[in-house]
């Protein structure tokens, strides 16, 4: 089953909102609690990343039997040096994301640590596509 | 599970119009309107008492327990909540509100402001052990408890696992008396309907230890009335500032001392912020005290007095104590637990089906009708938004014909099918 959403990128305190459905939609189907919270932590950092980072984007949710693949595609500036975004820490925020809590460097690392597989596509002045993927069973 | 949906939150048929006013704030989506009336699915209900403060007619109520449950007792035990001193102008002393429960009808008090400065600093020291599980959330307020294992069950490890304050005040009750052959029986003063619910079915802990829970609004007469003639005000309180603050929002976020704490009251509010938790949002929090009801249990739908009346009277009675001489601890009797005994319950009453596969075509199916509803959330239906619908047409609960949109698209296909078949003539006639 797929689903898709416009993330804009004009709007933080729309930011969560894609994530927030989705965890609506695992919790109907009565996926685990436990893979529930990674999948919404997953997601919603891609996304808020999505947001502040770059211009929004789509993003594409696939659920199959035993795996959750979220896709989020954007076509903002793309990131210079994956090795380091990658760090804890590292961050480009602007003052403004950092003023709503955003910004402390965690997003990618959250993700990472959270999730069963995480896949960065970028290309600076392109976009950046981030492939996530949980299993279904804890 | 339980089988037995008891609630305090309960519609009274007679007064409901079937208009579809509740069915919106309902943060369970727990409410229908069918039939020219509201119906609650009791699995889904939190008592969280927001029907109660939007329907227009007065229909909906909270049931608590009548004053006369004090004759099948030999000594009758008031536990006030601290709320309750929020509803006689701060004029009225503590002293004066206890001495007048003893003027109706019960022979002791012990205030439940009392036991929360117990819990107060016994979560303090919780917190400062709990490094992994962070942050904390306060388990105090029953609805959240319940939101959490039907909305949030991911977050119910980081729920504190103690007893509330109204069970702890029963238990130090219980204690006391527990070398007397007499009936005691212990009741809560109550500003909350979701504690009338929490009596009988209890999280955390198997059973409660309180008898009878009575809404302030119920005895409130026949209090105030008291209040106006007690002679000689007994010295009964023994609650300090820190105990009473939990009737407001951040009373016992306060108390805790945490270095990093936040308060939330309301509860759009409190899903906003354990949706944010769920998230990973909050971070460098390490306690979150939830209250239900808008500017915390002063707003409770047991209570009288205006919330924002009630909370002033609060906190100038909280002034009052600190000036005060020295405030004198309330102890902690030996021999009490304050922790639960059991775990929460994750309630699946969102599910759709307990098989993946079967919820997952029901979902298709769902997003299918969803698609073809007009989306405008206009409550006509009876259902609170569209999808909602779309959810109950897939559960088996109603067709498609509920929407008004749909039925006149119905209507228009079917006339359009007579009109053709009326242009039709028997082949006889036909030339
Ligand atoms: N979609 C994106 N487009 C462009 N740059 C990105 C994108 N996602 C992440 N980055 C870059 O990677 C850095 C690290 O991202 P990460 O999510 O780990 O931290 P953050 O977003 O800066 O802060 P936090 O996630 O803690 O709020 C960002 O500061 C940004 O420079
Ligand atoms: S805020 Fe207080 S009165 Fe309201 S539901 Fe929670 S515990 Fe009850
Ligand atoms: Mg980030």
């Amino acid at each position: 089953m797929n689903f898709e959403y416009t993330v804009s990128g004009d709007d933080y305190s729309l930011a969560g909102r894609a994530s927030s459905d989705i965890k609506k939609k695992l919790k109907q189907l009565g996926i685990p609690a436990t893979v529930i919270k990674k999948t919404a932590i997953s997601m919603y950092e891609a996304e808020i990343n999505m947001v502040i980072h770059a211009d929004g984007g789509i993003i594409k949710v696939t659920l199959d039997p035993r795996h959750i693949r979220i896709i989020l595609k954007d076509t903002g500036p793309g990131i210079p040096d994956l090795e380091l975004a990658m760090q804890e820490g590292w961050s480009t925020a602007s003052e403004e994301a950092r003023e709503l809590g955003f910004g402390a460097g965690m997003g990618l690392m959250n993700i990472q640590r959270n999730s069963d597989g995480l896949h960065i596509d970028t290309v600076v002045g392109e976009g950046t596509t981030v492939t996530i993927v949980l299993n279904m069973e804890d | 599970m339980e089988q037995n949906y008891f609630h305090s939150v309960t519609l009274d048929e007679s007064l409901c119009k079937g208009c579809t006013v509740c069915i919106k704030g309902c943060p369970t989506e727990a409410i229908r309107v069918q039939k020219g009336r509201a119906w609650i699915t009791a699995e889904r209900c939190i008592d969280c008492g927001e029907c109660i403060r939007t329907c227009p007619s007065g229909a909906k109520k909270a049931i608590s327990d009548p004053l006369s449950l004090l004759e099948k007792f030999d000594i009758n035990i008031a536990i006030p909540a601290p709320t309750l001193y929020g509803q006689f102008s701060s004029g009225i002393s503590c002293n004066r509100i206890l001495t007048a429960l003893k003027g109706i009808g019960f022979d002791d008090v012990y205030e439940v402001a009392a036991a929360a400065e117990i819990l107060s600093r016994e979560t303090r020291n919780w917190l400062k052990i709990q490094k992994e599980k962070k942050p904390q959330i306060s388990s105090s307020c029953p609805v959240v408890v319940r939101l959490i294992e039907s909305r949030f069950p991911s977050l119910l490890d980081q729920v504190v696992p103690m007893i509330s304050p109204m069970e702890l005040s029963a238990r130090i009750v219980r204690e006391k008396y527990k070398n007397s052959s007499a009936r005691v029986g212990v009741f809560f003063i109550s500003p909350c309907a979701a504690k009338v619910t929490d009596i009988k079915t209890p999280r955390g802990i198997e059973s409660s230890s309180v008898d009878a829970v009575l809404g302030i609004k119920d005895i409130y007469k026949e209090l105030s009335q008291a209040v106006g003639h007690v002679e000689t005000e007994e010295s009964l309180s023994i609650a300090n500032s820190i105990g009473v603050s939990w009737a407001r929002t951040d009373g016992e976020g306060s108390a805790v001392y945490s270095e990093n704490h936040i308060s939330v009251d309301g509860i759009d509010h409190v899903i906003d912020v354990l949706e944010n938790l769920e998230n990973g949002h909050i971070r460098n929090v390490d306690f979150v005290e939830m209250m239900s009801c808008p500017g915390g249990c002063v707003g409770g739908p047991l209570s009288v007095e205006n919330p924002y009346i009630a909370r002033n009277i609060i906190s100038s009675r909280e002034r009052v104590l600190q000036q005060a001489a020295e405030e004198k601890p309330v102890e902690l009797p030996e021999g009490i637990c304050l922790f639960w005994t059991e775990e929460l319950e994750s309630r699946t009453t969102h599910r759709l089906d307990p098989d993946y596969r079967k919820a997952m075509q029901m979902m298709e199916e769902m997003e299918r009708i969803q698609a073809s509803l007009p989306g405008l959330d206009c409550g006509a239906c009876g259902a609170p938004t569209c999808k909602a619908l779309a959810e109950d047409i897939v559960r088996g609960k109603t067709t498609e014909t509920d929407c008004v949109f749909m039925l006149r698209e119905k209507i228009r296909d079917l006339t359009r099918e007579m009109i053709e078949l009326e242009s039709r003539m028997p082949p006889g006639l036909d030339r």
